[in-house]
């Protein structure tokens, strides 16, 4: 029964994970000192250079509370917030492309933020893993140390800074790439796929050079200590092979915490895809939302935000429920 | 390696150091191994330095205008000045200073709330601890930076520099809450700790002078790399303009000169500076933590 307990509480955790993330999103412009339709009256207003009688903005008031469900009492509004999110996925027009609705928006932006972001991180996990086991279990030579050098190197760098210096490297000093892609949209041809390929370059290096560090540095530690385990011992007094002892022995049980760490580490790879996005103008979520805040688009920021809740979340529990299919000791307990 | 889910990638990141061979007892030569010192080197001369210089700056970098826009690198102006006609030097200077101080801020509080968190939920235990921990994981889980730029838009202009350290506070202690219960769990169940119940103490004594002393070297470690994360977060969030962009920090800096397309106008010092600061910086605080986890695991001899 291992299994199904650990499903249940996996399942339990997810959707706690999803409902208090749902309430902080109701909440937070709620706390605010700012009422975004106040903003938002403010903003129409000053475009109408101040003509608008109370009349109207009285009017206007009433059909903004009645769009974005801000009748009733808090808890009516949190009911009917859920039920219009959690069901249909709808997060009402957007302001600045009013009327078009901002799940289509999102839904757009989508493929494009999944598309680079499991490219880049598959990558990143798979070189990152094979430099790392090397490096763990040569510990003892000093080639390994030049290896996990560059884990060290790379691991505590953020994001931001390794976006811009890719752009400085590649696209400024070897002029390699254009200082500002440009992302074709509408009818696909192969020209505009190659396009869209290269331009994704700079932004898919980006993101793989950042999951390289990290996952060099946790996988040498892993392979590290899984050497030294007894059953390595065994499978060397047993005759087998380095390469089988690498791979079979100390790869396959290092792997377990590493799959548990991806899931964990999961928000803070997407917070990344997201800066990445918006600091190479790549036409992902991360545009959408840096675009929706600057010019105050609170209905696509709020779609995007609970887009990126219950993607990560989502993503998270895949990760974790497929764990039971690696490690048999949950299996069989 | 135990294969609990409570996989802190900095805690596995630190590779077993060579056990310490002389130990003279009062001695703090134990401390030191090669990481060690050069993450310190790095911090106290960039922490001194943004600490000390700025008493000598000719005027206050973040007033614009103070100087002739986009001059060279000279000697009167070592790193040149900036479209907004700012000497790039000293808003570096003030920008590591700025950023320092918010680390050092963001990593009390959050030290302070995820060693009360942890702490309690791993000693309680129970139902106590089981909610908890659910709240833990779900901050752990949500993607912080979309939460951020929506404060950060909804906030903006009405924000102060302080604000944006509580408001990093607030979303960034879930991590180390984690760990510190991770601990307080696997010390829980040691000897000592019967022994102290036995003999009549109480549960806040126990938990400040039995598990605490034990947990403090771990904070140390968790302290930096809480400074590392706030700097990030507030850099982030000052590189798409959703911080107080007026007020130096080694983000704001490059949200100027990437709004200002100083690459476009081959004003290259202008990115490279900061770029530079930020990589020694971060590398001086990773070295930092690693180093004294490694002095750590080596006295304990878990390695």
């Amino acid at each position: 029964m291992g299994v199904l307990r650990y499903v249940a509480k996996r399942l339990g955790l997810y959707l706690a994970v999803l409902f208090i993330g749902l309430t902080i999103t109701f909440m937070l412009p709620r706390l605010m000192p700012i009422n975004p339709v106040d903003g938002y009256i403010g903003q129409l207003q000053s475009r109408a250079n101040g003509t608008l009688t109370s009349e109207a903005i009285a009017e206007m008031r009433t059909n903004l509370e009645q769009l974005y469900g801000l009748n009733g009492d808090i808890f009516t509004q949190y009911v009917s917030y859920l039920k219009r999110v959690v069901l249909q996925f709808d997060f009402g027009p957007s302001f600045t492309y009013y009327p078009q609705p901002v799940s289509a928006m999102i839904l757009n932006a989508l493929p494009w933020t999944l598309g680079l972001l499991l490219t880049a991180t598959f990558i990143a996990w798979v070189l990152g893993n094979m430099v790392g086991l090397v490096a763990g279990y040569f510990h003892k030579k000093r080639a390994a140390s030049v290896l996990e050098f560059l884990g060290i190197l790379l691991y505590p760098i953020p994001y931001y800074i390794l976006a811009v210096t890719v752009l400085l490297l590649l696209a400024y000093i070897f002029p390699i790439f254009p200082l500002s892609p440009t992302f074709p949209v509408g009818q696909m041809t192969p020209e505009k796929i190659g396009m869209i390929f290269y331009n994704s370059l700079l932004p898919g290096i980006t993101l793989v050079l950042a999951g390289f560090g990290w996952n060099i540095l946790s996988m040498k530690a892993l392979a590290v200590a899984t050497t030294e385990e007894p059953y390595v011992t065994y499978a060397r007094l047993k005759g087998a092979s380095n390469w089988t002892r690498m791979t079979r022995y100390v790869f396959r049980n290092a792997l377990l915490p590493q799959v548990t760490a991806l899931a964990l580490s999961l928000g803070m790879v997407f917070n990344g895809a997201l800066l990445t996005e918006m600091i190479f103008s790549y036409p992902g979520i991360g545009l959408i939302m840096r675009t929706a805040a600057t010019g105050g688009d609170y209905n696509v920021l709020y779609g995007a935000i609970t887009l990126s809740i219950i993607a990560v979340a989502t993503a998270g529990l895949v990760i974790d429920l497929i764990y039971p299919l690696l490690d048999p000791r949950i299996r069989h307990k | 390696m135990s294969m609990s889910k409570d996989v802190d990638p900095i805690v596995l990141a630190v590779p077993a150091g060579p056990i310490a061979k002389s130990r003279r007892r009062g001695s703090l030569v134990w401390l030191f191994n090669p990481r060690l010192s050069i993450g310190l080197v790095i911090l106290v001369v960039m922490g001194l330095g943004s600490m000390i210089l700025p008493w000598f700056a000719p005027v206050d970098p973040s007033i614009q205008a103070s100087y002739m826009r986009n001059l060279p690198v000279s000697g009167v102006h070592w790193l040149g000045t900036n479209s907004l006609g700012q000497d790039i030097f000293w808003f570096l200077v003030f920008a590591i200073r700025n950023s320092l101080a918010l680390g050092v801020l963001v990593a009390v509080g959050v030290t302070l709330i995820a060693t009360i968190v942890g702490l309690s939920a791993g000693y309680i235990g129970g139902r106590f601890e089981r909610v908890v921990m659910l709240i833990v994981d779900t901050f752990i889980t949500i993607p912080l930076l979309p939460i951020l730029i929506i404060l950060g838009a909804l906030i903006r202009g009405n924000t102060s520099f302080f604000t944006v350290g509580l408001i990093i506070i607030i979303f960034g202690w879930a991590w180390d809450a984690r760990t510190v219960r991770s601990m307080a769990l696997s010390l829980r169940e040691r000897e000592f700790i019967n022994m102290a119940r036995f003999s009549g103490a109480n549960t806040l004594q126990i938990i400040t002078r039995e598990i605490f002393p034990y947990v403090s070297a771990y904070m140390v470690v968790g302290f930096i790399n809480v400074v590392l994360f706030a700097i990030n977060t507030e850099a982030t969030l000052a590189v798409i303009g959703l911080s107080k962009v007026e007020v130096p920090t080694l983000g704001s800096i490059i949200f100027w000169a990437l709004n200002y397309n100083a690459l476009f106008t081959g004003q290259y010092v202008w990115l490279v500076a900061p770029i530079v600061a930020t990589v020694t910086l971060f590398l001086g605080l990773f070295l930092t933590s690693t180093g004294f986890n490694q002095a750590f695991a080596s006295k304990r001899g878990v390695s």
